[in-house]
């Protein structure tokens, strides 16, 4: 009876249970990934499975990094999502400084026409996208890849950037123009510099989208030696019988960065969701 | 002195204007990078996609494409597989997206109170989400093998069936496991909405309602609920347009079949004009998806906002 009426510790434990569990089932198959890719291909599919790999190996990270050109790969995704993150921002700031500062004809119609690129998804243009990165010689290479990164990603990054660009204080402008500054300055050395936060937040997300697409590059890159890591790693799996560890040593060596970069700027992350409109 | 202050009147006049026409030339100036690229990588593939639906589409060089109207609808119109991409398409929004609302929610309310494990909480429940939909589809097409840790939770620890379900080898099996995997990656993105939305809900109507005697149930309900329900209209219409955009977890754990069983509408169209260069074709079913998830938002928007007028 004591325990009826002292409901509170235990609604406390019952909390901690639930949680404890469901964190225990999001994170089985992470670990689980981890333990496979310390694993030779005899022991990748036993039951009982084993979580604790016995015995341990290191050679599918061997094999990943010196014999499968995986080195490459890493290099061709780091190039891609870094030269997009940094043209994309910088662009969408500008239009996003256009559109937040200045009264000019045809403003409402473009920015109509910019909100209109956060409701098309982007596979609904792969078809047409194709023709023309064909036509512009655009098909088997990384600049091919950074264009097209760069242009999906403009409405979703004006979008939260012109949010946060609002917020200045419009009297810091005019105490800048008095001075002789002009529009360039005044973007460059005190819209870009006061939005520090909302520019992290973007380029985040950014390299995060840019670090992960999959159907462009799978579209547009045959060049085994253009392949970014989800190609890589996609194809790991498509050889032969699957070679479930090497497949997932590779996987453990992309996604570590990204956990790295979401734990150090974990802040920012929560800030751009509660902006809205962004979707993992 | 009269002279020179004539000939300098015009020049600085013109300056003047220059100046002038150059401030108005400035957010176009700014503007110009970023729409050149939007307009005719974007906006101009949208139209060109809409037009391409219309023709008999020839993607080699020299071969002329034949207008041909209506027929790309009509031919999907009469298509099985594309009525079953379809079906697909809508059994994944069905079975995805109440789970990661109810559980998204239910987990951010687990988490509201601050504690010194709710940080450690949150980073794991959005580690699905940061995780790259490749890697991610591959380790559950492994946790879904014949072999594989579902087979062997279900059969020998939990002792629910066998355990030798084969479940990326028919249709329905195979449409659950790609759910599982959609609301394991997704539950941490509505949680996180959620857990922001729930800092909002003012304390002082809870404690109202507790000390009416309003049970936990009942100030969910009535308090709770209304004071996120702008959240939670923004959480289903983005789960149900993600739902319908479903793509690299069925390739990859099934491609689609077998047979063609678990096509969704985007690996279908994919495969037309990828695998089978129906372009014309391809685009017409990359329109016809546009169209219907146009047609859903509008309608989950309309029936969120006159639910929250009726309520005032």
């Amino acid at each position: 009876m004591k325990t009826l009426q002292r409901t509170r510790p235990a609604a406390a434990v019952l909390r901690h249970m639930l949680l404890a569990v469901g964190a225990l089932v999001m994170l089985t198959p992470f670990v689980y990934m981890v333990s496979t890719s310390f694993k030779s291909q005899a022991y990748v599919l036993t039951i009982p499975p084993q979580f604790v790999p016995n015995p341990a190996t290191l050679n599918n990270y061997i094999q990943v990094l010196t014999t499968q050109d995986f080195a490459a790969y890493f290099m061709n995704s780091v190039a891609v999502a870094t030269t997009s993150t940094v043209i994309s921002v910088l662009i969408s700031s500008m239009t996003a400084y256009a559109f937040a500062r200045f009264r000019f004809a045809g403003r409402e119609l473009l920015f109509r026409l910019v909100l209109v690129g956060l409701m098309v998804p982007a596979m609904m243009l792969i078809i047409p996208q194709f023709i023309i990165a064909k036509q512009l010689g655009l098909i088997d290479s990384l600049p091919g890849l950074v264009v097209f990164y760069v242009a999906g990603s403009i409405s979703l990054n004006t979008f939260l950037l012109l949010g946060f660009f609002q917020t200045i204080e419009g009297e810091l402008f005019e105490a800048m123009q008095v001075d002789g500054a002009n529009a360039w300055t005044r973007y460059w050395r005190l819209v870009m510099p006061l939005s520090t936060p909302a520019l992290a937040t973007t380029t985040i997300f950014t390299f995060l989208a840019t670090w992960d697409e999959f159907a462009w590059a799978l579209t547009i890159i045959n060049d085994p030696a253009k392949r970014t890591l989800p190609l890589a790693i996609e194809l790991f799996q498509g050889q032969n019988a699957t070679q479930w560890g090497l497949v997932f040593a590779a996987s453990v060596i992309a996604v570590l960065p990204v956990i790295v970069v979401f734990l150090i700027f974990q802040k920012y992350f929560v800030q751009g969701l509660s902006s809205g409109a962004v979707k993992g | 002195m009269t002279v020179r202050a004539a000939a300098e009147a015009p020049a600085a006049a013109r300056t003047a204007r220059r100046r002038r026409l150059a401030g108005r030339a400035t957010p176009y100036l700014f503007l110009a990078p970023g729409l050149v690229l939007f307009g005719g990588l974007i906006l101009y593939p949208m139209a060109r996609a809409f037009q391409m639906s219309f023709y008999d589409w020839k993607v080699l060089a020299g071969a002329t494409s034949t207008f041909i109207g209506l027929d790309n609808y009509a031919r999907a119109a009469g298509d099985p597989v594309f009525w079953r991409g379809l079906a697909n398409s809508g059994v994944y929004m069905a079975l995805s997206v109440p789970p990661q609302i109810a559980l998204g929610l239910l987990i951010a309310m687990l988490l509201k109170a601050k504690s010194p494990s709710q940080p450690v909480y949150r980073v794991l429940f959005y580690l699905p989400v940061i995780t790259s939909w490749v890697v991610a589809s591959l380790l559950f097409k492994y946790l879904f093998a014949d072999k594989g840790l579902i087979n062997w939770a279900l059969g020998d620890v939990l002792h629910l069936g066998d355990g030798s379900t084969s479940w990326l080898s028919s249709r329905w099996t195979a449409l659950v496991a790609i759910c599982a995997l959609g609301v394991w990656k997704g539950i941490g993105w509505s949680m996180m909405i959620f857990l922001a939305a729930l800092q909002g809900v003012p304390q002082s109507l809870e404690e109202a309602a507790t000390m009416d005697g309003a049970n936990r149930w009942q100030r969910f309900r009535v308090v709770t609920v209304p004071a996120i329900r702008p959240t939670l209209g923004f959480v289903v219409v983005m789960l149900v347009i993600g739902g319908f955009n479903v793509f690299t977890s069925v390739l990859l754990m099934t491609a689609g079949g077998p047979g063609g069983q678990t096509e969704v509408l985007l690996t279908y169209m994919y495969r037309q004009a990828f695998s089978n260069l129906n372009f014309g074709y391809g685009s017409a079913i990359a329109v016809l998806l546009t169209v219907i998830v146009f047609v859903l938002t509008l309608i989950q928007m309309r029936l969120f906002n006159t639910s929250e007028k009726d309520e005032r």
